[in-house]
């Protein structure tokens, strides 16, 4: 067996020299136990009470499949847009000075203060065919509301805050020397800006990015009003629970969200990883 | 490649930072900027690198006004304090940066990018380090680094801002050796910044001395030490004493004797001497001398530092004697210094 190097990946690392490893890493594990651990264990312990062939008729049936595509794909287009739109509007906020800015910064965190609710209905009305937005997009011949474009610009407004907030931080603090020294060295603003402080800031954008697809992915609240939730097209899989749980179909919903939690959590899993190899690299 | 700064002035807000300084260097020369913190020097080599605008004034690079051009088109290499790596790349992409910026037309292919890379990386001596992120660095290397990378783009001027500022005193003493041959090696014309002033003597071909947004002196090591032209440089550069003088009659007086200098070129009035504590000649009897009780004495490596008190104890100066001369420890020591200058009392 050639042990040692392929242990090398499962090694702790050094603690430091500083003590307290222990207690801390003893009481993390005891919180996130009781916070997370068991209530998501009790979850996966009902939905285990319906025996291998329902999960599996639950998990495969085609409204189930949908839903699931309909939640992940959405959440994930919708991150994909803020990561970059998001990374935008922290780089004017920190960049530029210009009236109003306060008040812009102070906006951004509207989405996590508001209900969602209220953010669906006021989504719903304004991009309802005869609403605002809806009456100009509709002779173009595109739908928002009741279709999944509505719910992937619901997620968008909802997941905007989180990748803002991250990469906001990294912004200001990335060293004018370094944008100095890639025009010494003949970069234009352009090549600068793409191929010197964009890549500086990949991780904390992973990380927005992340944020905003779990958030995107457990959305409720604002979808449900302008989605339409028509099955097949526009329900999401949070909405294919709860209308289980009014079926009193206790076993059917806890599968679907065991299934939820389970891809979530690989999705997170793969970010994560991909996030600790890019910070490795950069220290 | 030349350098001419002409009349140039930069203001902050109003503050001046520089105040009409003009310097010219020549092509493939190794100037020091020197000064004290807050001097400008910073400033100047910005200006020259077109990272800032002057407020008034010309920078040309040979014969060509360099206002007229951006700070990519001017192609100086600019090392800064702080190293301004880019973390996200590795040794090797740092330093390729500059060649891979390029518009296609001008840019080498990616192999001879890599080879360059590698070439330079010998040149500073990290070959082996170029798959390594500035973060796995030591900050002398990181420095080198910088510096490899300043001058991949085949820079016209070089320009370094305290290279060597944030590194220990050893490795300090290893890189100034070895950018003086790096700088014979190239042949680049290069500017670099330092308040170390053995730093600068010791490098460069030409030092600067600044002070509070002025040029006070340009000239070699020696000019500098052996002939400060204002009591700046003379305070800045090495050790000197100084003692409050009278000019008259062409004769330098402290109190109501002459003290044996001649200076009839200097007008009539109050005056400051200044010297070099080592450069003076004992005296056994006094005709015309400085003369003073010993207050203190302290041994400074090879020699002894004797402080004297002048005309009562109201002044007091310091000399540099041999360890076993007798005169460390009489009460009373008469001398003359060597090599010394007057300048007349700047009137407020
Ligand atoms: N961007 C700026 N805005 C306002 N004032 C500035 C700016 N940059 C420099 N100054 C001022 O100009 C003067 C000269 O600064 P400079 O950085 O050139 O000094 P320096 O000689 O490099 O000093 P040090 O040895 O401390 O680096 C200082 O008084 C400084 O406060
Ligand atoms: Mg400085």
């Amino acid at each position: 067996m050639t042990t040692a190097p392929a242990k090398a990946g499962w090694r702790f690392r050094q603690p430091s020299v500083i003590p307290g490893f222990g207690l801390t890493l003893g009481f993390s594990l005891a919180y996130l136990t009781l916070i997370i651990l068991i209530p998501l264990s009790g979850l996966v312990w009902r939905s285990a009470s319906l025996g291998w062939t329902d999960f599996w008729a639950i998990a495969t049936d085609r409204r189930t499949v949908k839903a699931l595509e309909i939640s992940f794909g959405t959440a994930f287009i919708a991150a994909a847009v803020n990561v970059v739109f998001g990374t935008i509007v922290a780089w004017v906020l920190v960049r530029y000075r210009f009236p109003g800015r306060r008040v812009i910064d102070a906006m951004v965190d509207l989405p996590f203060a508001l209900p969602t609710a209220v953010a669906g209905i006021a989504l719903t009305t304004l991009y309802s065919p005869k609403g605002w937005m809806g009456s100009l997009l509709a002779p173009l011949g595109i739908k928002v509301a009741y279709t999944p474009l509505g719910i992937v610009i619901a997620l968008i407004f909802i997941g905007l805050p989180f990748v803002v907030r991250t990469v906001q931080p990294i912004i200001e603090e990335i060293d004018k020397e370094v944008e100095e020294a890639a025009a010494t060295l003949g970069a234009n603003r352009f090549q600068t800006i793409f191929r010197v402080l964009f890549p500086g800031l990949a991780p904390a954008v992973i990380t927005g990015f992340a944020l905003a697809f779990a958030r995107g992915v457990g959305e409720y609240g604002s979808v449900i009003f302008i989605a339409g939730n028509l099955p097949y097209i526009s329900e999401i899989a949070p909405l294919l629970i709860v209308i289980r749980l009014e079926e009193y179909d206790y076993a059917a919903a806890t599968a679907i969200a065991t299934i939820m939690l389970a891809l979530s959590f690989l999705m997170l899993l793969i970010i994560n990883l991909i996030q600790s190899r890019t910070r490795k690299r950069y220290g | 490649m030349e350098v001419r700064v002409s009349n140039v002035r930069k203001e902050f807000d109003r503050f001046p930072a520089l105040r009409d300084v003009s310097l010219d260097i020549k092509s493939g020369e190794l100037i020091a900027l020197l000064g004290p913190s807050g001097s400008g020097k910073t400033t100047l080599l910005r200006l020259i690198a077109g990272l800032e605008r002057p407020t008034r004034g010309t920078i040309f690079f040979g014969d060509e006004d360099a206002s007229n051009r951006t700070i990519q088109e001017r192609n100086v290499g600019f090392v800064f304090q702080h190293y301004a790596l880019f973390r996200h790349m590795t040794v090797a992409d740092n330093i390729g940066f500059g060649l891979k910026v390029r518009p296609s037309a001008k840019r080498p292919t990616r192999a001879e990018i890599r080879r360059r890379a590698s070439e330079l990386l010998d040149l500073v001596q990290l070959s082996g380090l170029e798959k390594r992120y500035p973060a796995q660095l030591s900050g002398g290397q990181r420095q080198r680094v910088a510096l490899a990378r300043a001058m991949a783009i085949e820079p016209r001027v070089l320009l370094l801002d305290e290279p060597f500022g944030a590194l220990d005193a050893q490795v300090r003493r290893e890189l100034r050796r070895w950018l003086r041959e790096i700088h014979d090696a190239t042949g680049h014309t290069t500017i670099f910044v330092t308040h170390d002033q053995e730093e600068a003597l010791e490098l460069a071909d030409r030092v600067v001395v600044m002070s509070q947004g002025r040029i006070e002196q340009i000239g070699t090591a020696d000019e500098v030490y052996d002939t400060p032209n204002s009591p700046f440089v003379y305070g800045f550069i090495g050790e000197s004493s100084s003692l409050p003088v009278k000019v008259e009659d062409g004769q330098v007086w402290i109190a109501d004797r002459p003290i044996g200098l001649a200076a009839p070129e200097l007008t009539d009035g109050e005056a400051t001497l200044y010297f070099r504590p080592h450069d003076i000649e004992l005296l056994d009897e006094c005709n015309g001398c400085i003369a003073g009780t010993v207050a203190a004495s302290r041994r400074v490596a090879g020699t002894r530092r004797v402080e004297l008190e002048i005309g009562g104890g109201r002044e007091r100066v310091e000399i540099e004697l041999p360890v076993g001369h007798p005169a460390a420890q009489k009460s009373r020591v008469a001398f003359r210094p060597k090599r010394w200058k007057v300048f007349p009392k700047v009137v407020e």
